[in-house]
């Protein structure tokens, strides 16, 4: 007698805790081995492009801090370069190293948040719950800067939204002081640990080409052994003038990636560090009265600045009929933005490239072979935030 | 190649019939090309040892309501061993279906479910051609410069029938899309045209 064995379609997500955010995730299973993954997004679908449409520049910039909700500042900076790049206005150097700080400290958020949800999702408990009390420092470092933890809307087109705060510099360098030791406490909890090797090591191997095949970028296509890194290869704001390594995997499989990013904090902690010994007092945003508010002081004795910033907070400024492609390395990947305007004050569209969107993609390729338990472990590794990926 | 302007030349002396324009700012090549062209365009710039344009960055549609040739596809490549953008364009009118490129580049495979999704435009021969960031069951398509900012129909959880339930927008106040721009030289004067109308007549 023959029994008639029949695949079975399992639904993972959307409110599986492993998910990470509101994936439905459709396996097909020959037993626990995955024959396919489809996954279905947009369960977090808001619409931003459309709704930047109908927003002045200055008034798009709190829709970036919604896409990659873990490192807000990062996709804030791309808008911020492009708008800057059509206007051609220059940047302070004092607003250029905060944003490089900031963007840093969105790295190491980022990665903190990766690092330790991904060994949660293979059984280690302990790192995020230390993990976390960093990044809770991290975020009082935005708070303090822009008035709110995660949503910062801090970075404007030629510069950011106000200076630091007394006091701030100082405390990102104790935390600078600190943080090393926190990663190597994590470090000695994961990297050599039994259980964590078993369950990352030689699991969701890309090889150098499908990364390419597959556009992925960041930490994805680091960890498979492409030297590329936006920061280092396409230099925006003051990076050039900055010392920093790129760690570059070998395997290109979960722990090769898990490894990239322990490094990466290091390297964005040496960053910071650079940063704040550079840096020096001065203007924060463009002097451009028809670009960036005047300060409230002076509306109070100026008619010009009064009328500047009438202007700007009404109709906003007006960006010339240009097009152009920016991106970013946001701690994910390569973050894009490809801005057309049409001369109103109003992009005409903006469409944004989120990296999660094509690491996910790929999540059939990655785990089709693989048990069922590695579905978490590899869709840890991928870094998917659903803001970013459903936009 | 090692300058965006010796790269525009060699994509000019190779492609000659298949591209209609080209020009460079901004640090990146903008090509414009035609619709049946750009699978040969894509395999040139993927395989091309002086190119070697190997990832596809993006896939988009800018909508122009008011031109013959509503849409332009935008296609953004990326050449790390150049360290080189390249952003390709063609128009095409509202119904055309267009080539796919998933068998060139896996990764278009979502980049252009999200355009069909987004804009309606159609692939020939695409594998899994769904809409893929909207709802299931959606209608429309939201990119589109005729679409509604608010949409057609919003979503609740009614308490008599126990169940989410899909209903037309309705909006306490309308949309208002104030036109900010130079409000002062906005306002005409009837006075003025009543003059010229009448000098007309």
């Amino acid at each position: 007698m023959t029994k008639k064995i029949k695949n079975l379609n399992l639904n993972f997500g959307p409110q599986h805790p492993a998910a990470h955010g509101v994936l439905r995730l459709i396996l097909e299973l020959d037993g626990e081995v995955v024959e396919k993954a489809d996954p279905h997004i947009g369960l977090l679908h808001r619409g931003t492009e459309k709704l930047i449409e109908n927003k002045t520049y200055m008034q798009a910039v709190p829709y970036f801090d919604r896409l990659d909700y873990v490192a807000p500042m990062n996709q804030e900076h791309a808008f911020a370069l492009a708008v800057e790049k059509i206007l051609k206005i220059d940047v302070p150097i004092r607003a250029q190293y905060i944003r490089v700080i900031f963007c840093e400290i969105g790295r190491i958020l980022s990665h903190i948040l990766n690092v330790t949800t991904q060994a949660l999702d293979v059984g280690a408990l302990t790192p995020s719950l230390w993990g976390f009390e960093e990044r809770e420092t991290l975020m009082t470092f935005y708070e303090r800067a822009s008035g709110s933890r995660l949503h910062a809307n801090y970075f404007r087109a030629g510069g950011v939204h106000q200076d630091l705060p007394k006091g701030l510099e100082e405390d990102i360098g104790k935390f600078c002081e600190t943080f090393p030791k926190i990663i190597n406490d994590l470090e000695s909890l994961l990297t050599d640990n039994r259980i964590f090797k078993q369950r990352n090591v030689d699991i969701g191997v890309v090889t150098k080409e499908d990364a390419l095949d597959y556009s992925f970028s960041g930490v994805m296509i680091r960890g498979s052994g492409v030297p590329w890194d936006l920061r280092k290869s396409q230099p925006y704001d003051c990076y050039e003038s900055l010392d920093f390594k790129i760690p570059v995997g070998k395997n290109g499989d979960c722990y090769d990636r898990y490894l990239c990013r322990i490094e990466e904090m290091k390297e964005s902690v040496s960053i910071i560090k650079q940063c704040l010994a550079k840096m020096e007092k001065g203007p924060i945003k463009s002097l451009d009265g028809k670009i960036s508010p005047p300060p409230k002081a002076e509306i109070k004795q100026s008619m010009e600045a009064l009328i500047h910033h009438f202007k700007l907070f009404t109709e906003g400024y007006r960006v010339p009929k240009d097009e152009i492609y920016t991106a970013v390395e946001a701690p994910k990947g390569e973050f894009g933005v490809y801005l057309i305007s049409d001369g109103s004050s109003k992009p005409y569209k903006c469409k944004i490239r989120a990296p999660g969107f094509s690491h996910l993609q790929s999540m059939d390729y990655l785990i089709k072979g693989h048990m069922l338990a590695d579905v978490p472990a590899v869709l840890g590794s991928l870094d998917i935030v659903f803001g970013e990926v459903d936009r | 190649m090692k300058s965006l302007e010796d790269l525009e030349k060699k994509i000019n002396s190779e492609l000659t019939t298949k591209i209609n324009n080209t020009e460079i700012k901004h640090n990146q090549i903008y090509i414009e090309t035609d619709k049946d062209d750009i699978i040969d365009v894509a395999i040139f710039l993927k395989t091309n040892q002086y190119t070697k344009f190997r990832q596809l960055i993006d896939i988009t549609v800018i909508d122009y309501p008011e031109q013959n040739q509503r849409f332009k596809v935008v296609y953004l490549f990326l050449s790390h061993e150049f360290n080189q953008r390249l952003i390709v364009k063609y128009s095409i009118a509202e119904n055309e279906v267009i080539p796919t490129l998933t068998s060139i580049f896996p990764s278009a495979n979502w980049m252009e479910r999200e355009v069909f999704d987004m804009y309606g435009v159609s692939f020939k021969d695409h594998p899994d051609l769904r809409r893929i960031l909207t709802d299931y069951g959606f209608e429309g398509h939201p990119l589109r410069k005729d679409f509604p900012l608010t949409g057609h129909s919003e979503v609740r959880y009614s308490e008599d029938q126990k169940k989410v339930i899909s209903e037309p927008v309705k909006l306490e106040q309308n949309y208002r899309n104030f036109d900010y721009e130079s409000p002062w030289e906005g306002t005409k004067y009837i006075k003025e045209e009543i003059g010229s109308n009448d000098k007309k007549n």
